[in-house]
Parts: structure tokens; C-alpha cells; sequence
């Protein structure tokens, strides 16, 4: 029997935006409400996942699909455990995380501390950062830069090094959020390759992406959405893939059996080197 | 444009079959009310299985059987500070770093961070110092004034920053996991490493305005490691404030702006002439801000030590010739020290056990409030 990792219980995430009516320009409107003893108009609720259910098992690399704003990342983070249920739950082993750093680092200062400052923020110790400091500079290719400040990086070298950052910590739930398109094309294939290594050390993963192909190449299972909720699920990938393009009108995925070979070679060679 | 807050469901389903199966673990906050069936009963919120010994299971109860945990939950508040002692390298790598980069766009860079106290005790000096003449009895009022003016901005600017510490670190709570708390204590460290170096620049002011150096200057020390803890205390209180109360950083101003003035930053509390509202000047003196200032001040400045009320005894004669001749405007010295001979309005020998007392009360409240909210936070 397969051994859950994630169990998803019928899961509701509501957002709250303050500032979002048109109601609070003028300070009449603002004196009648304080007089009318009305609630602040201007706070809407976005319901973002509106009842899901799922499982994912050790093993599992789960492809999360859908459209801008069908509440993908919510999901994540809702996993994650960085934003509460409203209703329902979700249950992890509790070593469920975002791969993705972006957050706790600042431009203003060098790439060096940068590093440290990111595993830090990861939960690394202080040893843990300093063995890693050499591998996540080398896995980067910053070379020199990495005494300069990120601000004066390229957009390409600083992605680099948010993602050698990132991947420099393997996770048992390893959730990615479009982590994949950075940098150049050799570049990718590197980072392609790290992500697979993580995958073979995390027991379960999650990938969010709008390149429908990497799903289909990494991914068991996929998961639909829409709207916050699950329009379709399975293991039958591709054709669930399918069916999403064929909804969303776009054009489908040429499955040119030779490329997705190369492809596939390629990153388990980089893996295993 | 609105978005009415859909149904959550049915409300009628859920309460039938929670019933029904009865299955639902208590002690479990947001429980949902999916189960784990087989294909061809499955209802809205319940998930597929092939396995039959799971086949029914609620799966909130399946996900414990297997020994997972809600992801968003809080942990004890014991464990809450195990996990802020294994955070510390982050908070101070953190801290270290926010203050670092705050100054790095400037031509003069962390000189800054010695600069801008000296400005500020400039600008006092310009003012009170050099065109107002006005000392108010008090013997050496630059060194008064400028002591008052550095430890009451340590306070004020860990309130200010981290009231909104929340908002402004919002995608980073959104994509790490770490115990808050680590975000305020954070704030007021950065704001403790400038405070030492303003200490820095008021160590060389003080020893300028003839003040001379003692042992008790030692006792800055603990004076500032309780206003540390004050800090910290009141910081975690308005983190949370200022998450959920979007107004409350309109208001800090304010409210800061009179802290300021009943603090005795300008004037001394302790020789106020108000002997009717004999309480109201005991409440300005045991205030936390004006509490630090005086501890702060007792220790750098004799002549603050020996010129307080009750450092000499009683004396009626003496007192009287200082609540007149000494409040005159340009009165001469030689009647400011006389202060000391009148009855002190709150007794300053038990100030350090106040201090203690606003310190451990505000870390114990703040700490405890912040927690209650650990896991929304990320809401926004």
C-alpha cells in the first residue's frame, strides 16, 4: 500500500484585500460609513481554493495545472503550510516546502552573503550554510561575481543564484512554483537535471508550470484546476493534458517522440554525473 | 465589482454526514469532510481509493492514522521558542543584513550609521543649546537632552518599524517557513545595532560636556538590555496590530508624538512644579519610556544623579529656593542643583525594579499575542 505524504481534506483558502472598493476616495463616503456604523466596504474576500480534495503518495510527482489565477499557487502555499485553511486542512509530514528563496534576499548586498543569508532562511544551520557555500557558488556559475553586489547581475546570473540557493536543500514535500524557466538553455538543462536529483531525494513533488511539456515529462499525475477547484485528475497525464489545451483553446503539444528522448537522456545523464 | 463569498457548501450535507459516519476526530480545528472511498460513492470533497481497508475513512482521520500533521498548525508555545532558538543565526544574519543594505545606496555608506545620530544631537545642540538658552533648572542640559533624545528614538523606532513589519515581509512569510516572531525580534535587532553606535556617539558627548567618567556608567548596560527586552516585547505587540489593523500605522505617529512629550525627553518629570496632580507626575515617571531615560541618564550624567529629587535629604529652605529661583528663566547654577533636596515624587531607588517589571511584562504579553496569530499571518 502506497504511503500518503500529503492528504488534501477538502480545503477552502480565502484571501483578504483591503482597498479593493471604489468606495473609500472621498472622505464623505468614509464619514458615513463611520456614522452608518457599517463594516469597512472596502475589505473583499477572494476565495482562492474553494474545496479541494486529494491525495499524494511518496513517490508521487504531481503536475498542477490550469490558468492564470486558478489558484495553482495558492495551492502551494496552502501545502506549504504558509497560508491557513479557512475550512478543511491539509496534512503533511511537516517538511513540506516552497522551493524558492527569492523572498528573503536583498539586491543591495553581495552575492556572498546572499548565499549564506538564503540558507538561513531555508532552515539550514550555520555549519550547513558554509559547507554548502562552495557547491551552490560552483552549481550557479557567478564565478567572480559573487563578492558583487546582486543588484549589478545579470537577470539571467541573479535567477541562477536565487535558484542555487533554492535547490540547495532537498525537502521531503518538495513543492516548485515555475522554478524551471531560468537562465540559459544550458543553464536549464542543469537545473532540470538538479530538480530531478531532488525529486529522487524528496518522497513526493509538486510542479506548477504553464509549459505543459515539462509537466508531461516529469510528472505521473496532474491535477486540473479551475477556479479553485479540481476539474480533473489522474494519471492518465496526457490525456488530461489534452483535454486542458482543447478547454483552453490553445494548440497541443507536438509529441515529437525523438526530441522528448534527447530530452529525457540529457537530464538523466546530467543527473546521475 | 464584487465577488459575493460563494456558499462554502451545502451546509445541510455536511451536517448529514457528519452524523451519518460520524467518523471525525475532536480536538481538530477546520476539519474538513472528505473521505477516502471507493469509485462509484464518491461525493463531493472525497477522494478515490483502491483500498479497501481505507474504503469510507474520513480523511482527516486516514491522514493521522498515517502519522501527517496539519501543515498550518501552531505549534506549543514552548516548542515556539525552540524553533526561534534554532532560527537565531537567521534573525541575526537577517537583522545584520536589513542594516547593512539600508545605507548601501549612499556615496558615504555605513558612515551613516555614526552620522545620523551626530546630526540629530546637532540639531539639538543648535537649537537648545547654542540659540534658546533654555535649561529649565537642569544642570548640564545638552547631555540631559541628548541622552533623552537617543534612548527614547530606540523605542520609538522599533515601534515604528516593526508595526509594519508584517505587511512589508508579507512575500516572505508566503514562501518560508519560520516562526514569525523571528520578523520583529529581527526589526528591533537592527534597530539595537544602531543604538549601540548612537551610544557610541553619546559616550562622546557627554565625556565633551564635562561630564566625568564613573563605575556607574556601567549600569547603562543593563538599563539598555531591559529596554531591549521592552522593545522586543512591544514589538511582537504591534506586529500583530499593525497585521490586522491596517490603520493603526496612521495613528503611530500620534500616538509616538506624545509619548515623546510626556516622556521628560525635553523637560524632568521629577522637578515639575505640579504638586496638585501629585499622581499624574508619578504615572509620566514610571512610564516605560521615561523609566529608561532616567535609568540611562542616572547612570551617564553625576550631575542627573546628584540634582534628582531625594539624592540629598529633605530640605524645606533649599526646596523652596530652587521651585522658585530655579525655574527662572537664565537662573544661575548655583540654584539648579538644589532640586535634590526636595521630596522625590516616585522613590528612584526602586526605578530598576520597574524597569524589570515594564520589560518581563511586556515580553510575556507581547510574546503570547504574537503567538496566538503564528499561523495567519501569511493571509495578508
Amino acid at each position: 500500500m502506497a504511503e500518503p505524504m500529503v492528504v488534501v481534506d477538502d480545503l477552502h483558502i480565502v484571501y483578504k484585500v483591503y482597498g479593493a472598493g471604489g468606495d473609500r476616495g472621498t472622505a464623505a463616503t468614509v464619514l458615513l460609513r463611520v456614522l452608518g456604523r457599517k463594516t469597512r466596504g472596502s475589505i473583499r474576500e477572494v476565495h482562492a481554493i474553494r474545496g479541494m480534495s486529494f491525495i499524494a503518495y511518496r513517490g508521487d510527482a504531481v503536475g498542477v495545472i490550469g490558468r492564470n489565477g486558478s489558484g495553482k499557487s495558492t495551492l502551494l502555499r496552502a501545502i506549504a503550510g504558509l497560508l491557513p485553511p479557512e475550512e478543511g486542512n491539509v496534512y503533511t509530514t511537516g517538511e513540506a516546502s516552497l522551493l524558492g528563496v527569492n523572498a528573503a534576499l536583498l539586491d543591495d548586498l553581495t552575492g556572498e552573503r546572499n548565499v549564506v543569508l538564503g540558507c538561513l532562511a531555508m532552515g539550514m544551520s550555520k555549519q550547513e550554510a558554509r559547507d554548502k557555500f562552495q557547491s551552490i557558488v560552483d552549481f550557479s556559475g557567478v564565478g567572480d561575481f559573487i563578492d558583487l553586489p546582486m543588484k549589478t547581475y545579470s537577470s539571467g546570473m541573479g535567477s541562477r543564484l536565487r535558484f542555487a540557493i533554492a535547490a540547495a536543500k532537498s525537502q521531503e514535500v518538495l513543492l516548485i512554483d515555475e522554478a524551471l524557466a531560468t537562465g540559459d538553455a544550458e543553464f536549464r538543462v542543469k537545473s532540470h537535471a538538479r530538480i530531478q536529483e531532488l525529486r529522487s531525494q524528496a518522497g513526493t513533488v509538486f510542479l506548477v508550470a504553464h509549459n505543459l511539456e515539462e509537466i508531461e515529462l516529469t510528472c505521473n499525475r496532474v491535477i486540473w484546476m479551475e477556479r479553485g477547484q479540481i476539474v480533473k485528475q489522474g494519471e492518465d497525464v496526457i490525456s488530461i493534458i489534452d483535454e486542458y489545451i482543447a478547454a483552453s483553446g490553445g494548440a497541443g503539444i507536438a509529441r515529437d517522440p525523438v526530441t522528448r528522448a534527447r530530452i529525457k537522456t540529457q537530464t538523466l545523464d546530467s543527473a546521475t554525473r | 465589482m464584487s465577488d459575493p463569498k460563494t456558499p462554502l457548501r451545502d451546509r445541510e450535507e455536511e451536517g448529514g454526514r457528519r452524523s451519518a459516519y460520524g467518523r471525525l476526530t475532536s480536538g481538530l480545528r477546520a476539519q474538513g469532510t472528505g473521505r477516502v472511498v471507493s469509485p462509484g460513492q464518491l461525493l463531493v470533497g472525497d477522494v478515490g481509493t483502491a483500498d479497501p481497508d481505507a474504503d469510507g475513512v474520513a480523511l482527516a482521520e486516514y491522514a493521522l492514522q498515517h502519522g501527517l500533521r496539519p501543515s498550518a498548525q501552531r505549534p506549543t508555545i514552548w516548542n515556539y521558542i525552540a524553533q526561534l532558538w534554532r532560527r537565531r543565526h537567521f534573525i541575526i544574519a537577517f537583522a545584520t543584513a536589513r542594516n547593512i543594505a539600508m545605507y548601501t545606496e549612499a556615496k558615504l555608506g555605513q558612515l551613516w550609521q555614526v552620522l545620523t545620530p551626530l546630526l540629530n544631537a546637532g540639531v539639538y545642540f543648535l537649537i537648545f543649546g547654542l540659540l534658546l538658552h533654555i535649561n529649565r533648572g537642569i544642570p548640564n542640559y545638552l547631555a540631559f537632552l541628548v541622552t533623552g533624545v537617543f534612548v527614547f528614538n530606540f523605542t520609538q523606532r522599533a515601534f515604528i518599524s516593526t508595526s509594519s513589519v508584517i505587511p512589508t515581509s508579507l512575500p516572505l512569510i508566503r514562501a518560508l517557513q519560520f516562526p514569525r516572531a523571528s520578523l520583529p525580534l529581527a526589526y528591533v535587532i537592527i534597530e539595537l545595532q544602531q543604538m549601540v553606535l548612537s551610544m557610541v556617539v553619546l559616550v562622546v558627548i557627554v565625556l565633551a560636556s564635562g561630564e566625568p567618567i564613573t563605575w556607574y556608567w556601567l549600569l547603562v548596560l543593563p538599563a539598555l538590555l531591559l529596554q531591549t527586552v521592552f522593545n522586543v516585547g512591544i514589538g511582537l505587540l504591534v506586529a500583530r496590530l499593525g497585521s490586522q489593523v491596517n490603520d493603526f500605522s496612521q495613528l503611530l505617529p500620534f500616538l509616538m508624538r506624545t509619548w515623546l512629550y510626556v516622556s521628560g525627553v525635553l523637560f524632568s518629570i521629577g522637578t515639575l512644579s505640579l504638586r496638585t496632580h501629585r499622581w499624574l507626575i508619578v504615572l509620566l515617571q514610571l512610564n516605560p519610556a521615561a523609566l529608561f531615560i532616567t535609568l540611562v541618564r542616572n547612570a551617564l550624567l553625576v550631575s542627573q544623579r546628584l540634582s534628582q529629587p531625594g539624592a540629598q535629604p529633605y530640605n524645606a529652605a533649599k526646596c523652596h529656593i530652587w521651585n522658585t529661583l530655579g525655574h527662572q528663566a537664565g537662573a544661575s547654577t548655583q540654584y539648579q542643583y538644589d532640586s535634590a533636596y526636595c521630596h522625590p515624587y516616585a522613590n528612584p531607588d526602586y526605578f530598576w525594579y520597574y524597569g524589570v517589571g515594564w520589560a518581563v511584562l511586556a515580553l510575556l504579553v507581547g510574546f503570547f499575542i504574537f503567538w496566538r496569530a503564528e499561523t495567519r499571518y501569511g493571509r495578508g
